[in-house]
């Protein structure tokens, strides 16, 4: 079943009892990927969503008990950092950080310790995973999608869901809808998932969604180029947008490329991906 | 949150890294008495956020304390590239041989920190990173440890280093290391780093920009944000979580999400509009926080049309319209507004605002093409 997760998917969530984690999890418990246990320090030995979910103190404790083997982080940003290493110590392999605003250097720190330890980390401020009838992993609204075979990996949250509407609107399913998350330092970027969607044998097809700044979108084309087995459709945010202030001549030093939505489009169209100018023409250029 | 030269010698000092001395002057009279402490010849350097202020006639060298008051009131109270100028800073004048430049900042794509080097520091070198990369050394740093020993001599071979500027070389990266990581920056960079004919180093010129999801935990460093004179916009935009860029358009956008706030900016372009601005509200919407955003969009007096796109996820739409709904009670405005809600309760959020006296899309396309329309009114 799809890319990153499958039948073995047992989750667990890290801020469970707060307002959001409270809320998201009440839907991610109504599709069939079982939600297993949660994670409050302080309120280990409480239950949720009427006796449904487990709460317990710490993860390692969590997991040796419901057995969980992802886990999905809604903790505020300045936790967060301790709340991913926590998950690692225990042993999760797959991370999903929903959390928006981590201090930058707390995830450069946790991206060298994730690489050490073998851990997927999506993310931080990333919107989630949903396939579509099967799993909802974060906070992507369950119903915007329907079943079909299109892979959609996004640098965005609402802008996705937004894709995922128009798509479903036009009758296009989707096998998996993932956001890769919008922070500057990222634990995967689209080359990796979009290796993953090329050997998931549900996705037929990709889109891609991407904004101005950094060079995720670009180190996705020089991976389309080499050769991909899957037609792929992209939107990038921002063509009217004006790129943000330099950061002193070190970021002109080291970086490769303005960043713009026009070099970006450039690139994915000499790779030979479908490039839509406004999201509404990406249903399509899929058909 | 960019720092300010005098603000970043501040750190710079709490870590033994040398700098000139000197200090901030407001008016022309502390200028002349800071000089006068001083002695000898000294430069005044207008306090800006702006690269290039150099060349734009913002640095000035004066021989004598009289000269500094003349240059002060000079620099103090025009504009360097629109920015005012609001604090001088009055440092001794030094005398090198030679410029050399060095940064740390974060290489996103590898999700390291970066250590950047060169011996031919000074204003040129970006046009030296173009012509002779060679010249240039990059490190990419592990990110628990940070600067070692070997980083500094290797650094110091790369550029030719005479020897006896080698330890404290090695003192100066070290503590380099120490500021970006203990102040959570995202760049510190020094350019020049001067080398003195009678063996010192001292760090002329001082960049630090802090990242500002870490000012949390900088308590000092966002006190200086408070103290220096932004616009009040975007004071209170900071106040209430909202990220806001204003553009010269006549249609006000609030969109939750960056992505979604951008496609919305393109969909207005496409539809003959200008957007007047970047809103993004980000994740949740509380009747505050909306209020807080229309307000913002609009003191933009040539704002014609304001167009809300929530795509609900982790915002619910029913607090959103909520939210919309108390602060259209707060706000007195003939400005039409266009609302689209989609996602997480977003028929609950409709239902809400049916009542209101605002157009409703279906769908962000609509909703742009109805906004442009509006704007476009007479």
């Amino acid at each position: 079943m799809s890319i990153y997760i499958g039948k073995h998917t047992k989750i667990l969530i890290q801020g469970i009892t707060g307002n959001e984690g409270l809320f998201h999890t009440r839907q991610m418990v109504q599709f069939p990927v079982p939600v297993v246990a949660g994670v409050t320090p302080g309120k280990g030995g409480e239950w949720v969503l009427d006796g449904k979910v487990p709460v317990f103190d710490c993860v390692r404790t969590a997991v040796e008990v419901s057995g969980a083997n992802t886990s999905v982080i809604f903790v505020p940003a300045r936790s967060a950092q301790d709340a991913i290493l926590e998950a690692v110590d225990a042993g999760i392999k797959l991370i999903f950080v929903i959390t928006e605003g981590i201090p930058v250097q707390d995830m450069v720190r946790v991206k060298w310790i994730l690489q050490q330890n073998e851990v997927v980390l999506i993310g931080p401020n990333s919107p989630g995973m949903l396939i579509p009838k099967q799993a909802k992993i974060g906070i992507i609204p369950g119903d915007i999608a329907i079943p079909g075979n299109v892979g959609v990996v996004s640098r965005s949250g609402t802008l996705t869901y937004e894709v995922a509407h128009l798509l479903k609107q036009a009758g296009i399913g989707v096998s998996v809808c993932l956001g890769i998350g919008g922070d500057p330092v990222l634990g995967t970027g689209f080359s990796e998932v979009l290796d993953q969607l090329e050997h998931d044998p549900d996705t037929e097809k990709v889109v891609l969604i991407g904004e101005i700044g950094g060079q995720e979108e670009q180190k996705a084309a020089e991976m389309i180029a080499k050769g991909y087995n899957k037609p792929v459709v992209a939107f990038i945010a921002g063509q009217t947008a004006p790129l943000g202030v330099r950061m002193g001549h070190a970021g002109a030093i080291i970086e490769r490329g303005s960043g713009s939505a026009q070099d970006k489009i450039a690139v994915l169209e000499s790779s030979g991906v479908k490039v839509a100018r406004l999201p509404e023409e990406i249903p399509d250029l899929l058909m | 949150m960019r720092l300010h030269e005098y603000q970043t010698k501040t750190i710079f000092r709490k870590y033994e890294i040398p700098t000139p001395r000197g200090k901030v002057a407001t008016n022309a009279g502390e200028a002349k008495l800071l000089a006068e402490e001083i002695g000898g010849p000294v430069v005044v350097k207008a306090q800006v956020l702006v690269s290039g202020r150099g060349k734009a006639g913002g640095i000035r060298l004066a021989k004598s304390p009289k000269e500094a008051e003349e240059l002060t009131s000079l620099i103090l109270g025009r504009e360097i590239k629109g920015f005012p100028v609001n604090k001088v800073l009055i440092e001794e004048a030094v005398i090198f041989t030679q410029e050399v430049y060095i940064a740390i900042t974060l290489d996103r794509e590898a999700g390291l920190p970066i250590l950047i080097t060169s011996g031919s520091g000074g204003i040129d070198i970006e046009e030296v990173a173009l012509r002779s990369p060679e010249k240039i050394l990059k490190q990419h740093l592990n990110p628990l440890l940070g600067i070692q020993d070997f980083h500094a001599r290797l650094v110091a071979v790369n550029m030719d280093l005479p020897h006896p500027f080698w330890r404290q070389f090695a003192q100066i990266l070290s503590e380099t290391w120490k500021a970006f990581r203990e102040h959570d920056a995202i760049l510190v960079e020094i350019n020049p780093l001067v080398l003195t004919s009678d063996n010192r180093m001292i760090a002329l010129d001082g960049k630090m920009v802090i990242d500002d999801n870490a000012l949390f935990r900088q308590v000092e460093l966002a006190e200086y944000r408070w103290i220096e004179m932004e616009n009040s916009i975007d004071t209170e935009a900071r106040k209430f979580g909202l990220s806001y860029i204003p553009f010269s358009g006549t249609v006000g956008c609030m969109v939750n999400g960056a992505g979604l706030a951008m496609a919305s900016m393109d969909l207005i372009k496409n539809f003959g509009g200008e957007p007047a601005n970047f809103l993004d509200i980000g994740g949740g919407a509380s009747a505050e926080k909306v209020g807080a955003a229309l307000r913002i969009i609009l003191s933009d007096v040539h704002v014609k049309s304001i167009l809300i796109n929530i795509f609900g996820g982790i915002t619910r739409c029913d607090e959103v319209a909520r939210g919309i709904v108390s602060a259209m009670h707060l706000i007195d405005t003939q400005v039409p507004i266009v609302v689209r809600l989609a996602g997480t309760n977003a028929k609950e959020g409709m239902q809400i605002l049916a009542s209101q006296n605002l157009v409703l899309a279906e769908s962000l396309s609509e909703a742009a093409r109805l906004a442009v329309g509006l704007s476009q009114r007479e």
